[in-house]
């Protein structure tokens, strides 16, 4: 098998299963009634932490494809990007149904005067913007170079949902933070391949001048 | 007629037989009526619906962070936490000054059986079956001077029998304190049991503070020291984030907290959030504690 086939037939129905366990899981205790003591409170964090969680491995790709040598690997990524956001989309629907039972004037306030929820709702609006600009078509109609300018904003993305964890939690920042650190390494894992390319491309230029 | 009830409140399942029995000396002392002691018919009025919390929820859903702080770890790591023999230290300006078996504390005092509703800081609540002593029956039995204004009741510090005082979340041991008029209050109350059984470790056993129109984190748990003081005392979640718990810690749902409101509170259970009742539920029975005083400023 090709690189590409093993993507495709392998890697990518792998993918399909790990994002949707939390989904299954979650519906399996709806069903039985096993969500424990407070059942909002354990679809919400499941469902943001798999956001989260998803997140994070598609940022993975990029440097993991660089350091194996394995280019198909890309194929990977649209595919955890949208199970991310649509995480995040039910993460925002339960608290818009639940804590707010859909009262847009409500949620605005809640927006407005609370940053943790304020930086959340930013990213969700990130996410749903590369999420709608995803299809090869939206690449095609603005452009590679444009398109890879757009979806830089999933890094962005990334660093509010990681705020919005750390203003969430009531003392204990152990959690946020081991995520954070995971954050920092893989942004770290484009930025300094990305200083030296600039380092060796200015330092050529320094030589043929 | 002196003691008034609304009849809708069946009188079973708001105060236990010794309470009632008792009703006469604290009557006199509180000058509250006893219909004073029930969930107020107004919350009951607004769903009726303030069911108890089943006892596998109340006794494994916890903040008791000397313990872990997930909800579910006291529950999993307060086994090994021994309450007996349990000594109490009493401090302060105090005429019974020493310190006592929790046993010899408690000697003589009536116990009594409340329902009442929990209302945590982080927005959720449970409704509670306790079993304890109002905290005004050991005050008087302690024999406070005139100078104590503040008692302060300060939890085990153990971290061997308490592995989350191992990490740095919160200053130890954690203190907790009231002023003494609410401590007075009939309200008010030490507990050493749920739903008619001992409290359990991941409750607070063998003794804690229970006081229904504060939030949960005012509740001291696991006491081993009861300290009268003429100033008020610093308390653990005001020294971590003094701008996010005041010293007062009353349910208020007109103040929020710096990060999210305080006017919905969500039923352990239940999927919608219900209101907040000022005082949560209970101004009729306190309210008059804190007249004059600027509520949004002493939070």
């Amino acid at each position: 098998m090709t690189d590409g086939q093993v993507v495709r037939k392998i890697l990518k129905p792998l993918v399909w299963i790990g994002c949707l366990a939390p989904a299954a899981w979650l519906v399996r205790g709806i069903v039985i009634g096993d969500l424990g003591a407070d059942p909002v409170k354990t679809l919400t964090h499941t469902t943001g932490l798999s956001a989260l969680t998803i997140l994070l491995v598609t940022l993975g790709v990029t440097p993991v494809r660089r350091l194996l040598s394995r280019p198909s690997l890309v194929l990977l990524r649209r595919p955890l990007g949208l199970f991310a956001w649509s995480y995040a989309v039910v993460h925002f629907l339960i608290y818009a149904v639940f804590d707010h039972r859909l009262s847009v004037p409500e949620i605005s306030e809640d927006v407005a005067k609370h940053p943790w929820v304020l930086v959340g709702f930013s990213a969700l609006l990130l996410l749903t913007t590369l999420a709608v600009t995803s299809p090869a078509a939206a690449i095609r109609r603005l452009g590679a170079r444009r398109w890879n300018r757009l979806h830089r904003l999933v890094y962005l993305a990334a660093t509010l949902v990681i705020l919005h964890f750390l203003w969430l939690v009531k003392r204990d920042v152990t959690e946020p933070v081991r995520y954070g650190v995971i954050l920092g390494v893989l942004l770290l894992a484009r930025a300094i391949p990305a200083l030296v390319r600039s380092r060796r491309a200015g330092g050529a230029a320094a030589e043929a001048s | 007629m002196l003691i008034r009830r609304p009849p809708d409140i069946p009188a079973s399942e708001i105060t236990g037989e010794s309470l009632y029995q008792n009703r006469r000396a604290w009557l006199s002392t509180a000058g509250v009526t006893l219909a004073g002691l029930a969930l107020p018919a107004r919350a009951r009025a607004w769903g009726g619906d303030d069911k108890l919390t089943p006892y596998d929820v109340v006794t494994t859903y916890n903040n008791y962070d000397e313990f872990g702080t997930g909800k579910d770890e006291p529950a999993k790591h307060a086994g090994g936490l021994k309450t007996k023999p349990w000594m109490v230290t009493v401090e302060g300006d105090v005429k019974k000054k020493g310190s006592i078996y929790l046993d010899d504390l408690l000697k003589g005092i009536p116990l009594v059986d409340r329902t009442y509703r929990m209302r945590c800081v982080e927005a959720w609540s449970m409704v509670i079956p306790w079993n304890g002593i109002m905290l005004g029956d050991l005050i008087r039995k302690l024999e406070p001077g005139t100078k104590a204004k503040y008692v302060e009741f300060t939890t085990l510090l153990d971290p061997k029998q308490m592995p989350g005082q191992e990490s740095g979340v919160l200053g130890w041991p954690y203190v907790e304190a009231l002023r003494i008029d609410e401590a007075m209050h009939p309200l008010a109350l030490l507990t050493t049991g749920v739903y008619g059984k001992p409290l359990p470790n991941q409750n607070g056993a063998p003794i804690r503070l229970t006081v229904p129109w504060k939030y949960g984190f005012k509740g001291g748990k696991s006491i081993v020291r009861i300290r009268f003081l003429e100033t008020q005392p610093r308390t653990t979640w005001n020294i971590a984030a003094p701008q996010e718990y005041g010293f007062l810690g009353n349910v208020n749902p007109n103040v929020s907290h710096p990060r999210w409101t305080q006017k919905e509170e969500r039923r352990l259970g239940e999927f919608f959030k219900r209101p907040t009742l000022m005082f949560n539920g209970y101004a009729d029975q306190v309210g008059q504690l804190y007249t004059g005083l600027d509520l949004k400023a002493n939070f």
